[in-house]
């Protein structure tokens, strides 16, 4: 993949939880030029940003504290393309039943919900994608792919969803509208169609 | 539909593969990186290294194979033996590893489960729980430590719900009576186990055909299965069985 096309920072946003490890190492392999940001200045010449999630959703209240989500809010509304991961997906939403008292960022209204109690949870593997919108980050890929889950909350359908997963009913796999990206599923750990959604949405960030 | 795991077990002394598989074109079929790609490559849903020595002087050279497969394989990978401490866990998910398994440090120090998860999230964190039945049925089942050779004092059921209450993201348990007989795995045991908590179990020790998977999917209720000594007995790869297991009608991811 040529540079004109994934070209200049990747950013991964590191709250300080769980292992960012994984999620490097795989946008690099897609030839992502990747830096770790902390702080809302780390920022602010990003071509793109990343948000992994591994981790209790309260964990994403230092995001609203650090000053984070404000610069993260006015970036992507100024044309940066962002792509969150795992409980980084279930932070667009309003909140979430696993910490009320925190808020989300809000870009969907929506509350992330627990598993209802009929089945296993955490929902841990892999599963099928149902396409139900057209999705940029799905881009030739077969029509089901499975990628990998592993999470005990999940957000519901909403317009911008793209593609759900049905595991006690369906749910928003995949979310897309204009710039805010994101996943439920760890593209990090999904073998080739993961790493086919990096690079889809590293493309992305160029358009 | 979630599908069933196929997990491709690597055992590993002192940095080397012990009963490695012997892939004709790998050029060291004794190095774990090397193995755990091509495993990967055949299908397999996720990998594990069981350090089966754990001694702290060969432990560098475990964490290299981490390193370098890490860099290659973009499906979960797990490390477990010889994690005792938090650090020891830190260690191993900066070398790259997605998932600590942990036994014996669980069993004297149950706080580690909660230590270890608090940091890196639930999933991040497998209890590994050996159990050797008694006459009295699976729920009866014992656990033991130091690889086999303690009875810990605890029953199969009764650790499995302290560790998911603790904080365990997943269960890997292996019945001592099964394992390394290639007659089949535990279902019994198995079963009762997944009965007994909501996280996922993932099934150890007996496998030596196809059926055997298929009946610890279904009759064992496990979530996952560990596979290795499988793949000396005339299955090439996970595709392979994965192919034979869904037409037995089993979920699985394919292709793959």
């Amino acid at each position: 993949m040529s540079d004109s096309i994934t070209g200049g920072k990747t950013v991964v946003i590191d709250y300080q939880t769980g292992n960012l490890n994984s999620v490097c190492k795989a946008l690099r392999a897609v030839g992502a030029d990747v830096s770790i940001a902390t702080t809302p200045e780390g920022l602010r010449n990003a071509a793109r940003i990343v948000l992994p999630g591994v981790g209790h959703f309260s964990s994403t209240g230092c995001l609203q504290d650090s000053g984070v989500a404000d610069a993260l809010r006015e970036q992507v509304a100024g044309g940066t393309p962002f792509l969150g991961i795992c409980v980084g997906l279930q932070w667009l939403f309003g909140g979430s039943t696993e910490a009320p008292g925190v808020s989300g960022l809000g870009v969907f209204s929506e509350t992330c919900e627990r598993f209802p109690s009929n089945v296993k949870s955490p929902h841990v593997g892999w599963n099928a994608l149902e396409r139900v919108g057209e999705s940029r980050l799905l881009d030739g890929l077969e029509d089901s792919p499975y990628v990998y889950f592993t999470h005990s909350y999940r957000a519901p359908r909403v317009s911008a969803t793209t593609a759900v997963t049905h595991y006690g009913g369906e749910f928003t796999a995949i979310v897309e509208r204009e710039n805010w990206m994101a996943v439920q599923f760890h593209p990090e750990k999904s073998g080739e169609a993961g790493l086919t959604i990096l690079e889809n949405f590293l493309r992305v960030s160029a358009c | 539909m979630l599908t069933r795991r196929i997990i491709a077990c690597l055992d590993v002394a002192a940095g080397r593969v012990v009963k490695g598989i012997q892939f004709v074109d790998l050029i060291d079929a004794g190095d774990p990186a090397a193995l755990a790609i091509r495993h990967a490559q055949g299908g397999a849903d996720e990998i594990v290294f069981l350090d089966i020595t754990a001694t702290h002087e060969k432990r560098s050279l475990l964490l290299d194979a981490v390193r370098r497969a890490a860099e290659r394989i973009f499906v979960p990978l797990t490390v477990g033996g010889g994690i005792r401490t938090l650090d020891d866990a830190l260690r191993v998910f900066d070398a790259g590893a997605d998932k600590v398994s942990i036994n014996s440090a669980a069993l004297r120090r149950p706080e580690l489960i909660t230590e270890i998860g608090s940091r890196f999230g639930a999933q991040a964190v497998v209890v590994a729980i050996d159990a050797r039945r008694s006459a009295d049925g699976p729920e009866k089942a014992e656990v033991y430590l130091n690889g086999g050779r303690l009875p810990a004092g605890v029953g199969v059921l009764a650790w499995a719900r302290e560790a998911e209450s603790r904080g365990a993201g997943e269960i890997l348990l292996t019945s001592m009576d099964s394992d390394g007989t290639r007659s089949g795995f535990d279902c019994e045991l198995t079963g009762a186990v997944s009965d007994a908590v909501q996280i996922p179990v993932i099934a150890s020790g007996g496998a030596g055909t196809v059926q055997h998977f298929a009946d610890v999917f279904t009759a064992g209720r496990a979530d996952a299965a560990l596979a290795a000594s499988i793949f000396h007995c005339g299955v090439s790869d996970a595709r392979t069985l994965k192919h034979e297991l869904a037409q037995l009608g089993l979920p699985m991811r394919l292709p793959c």
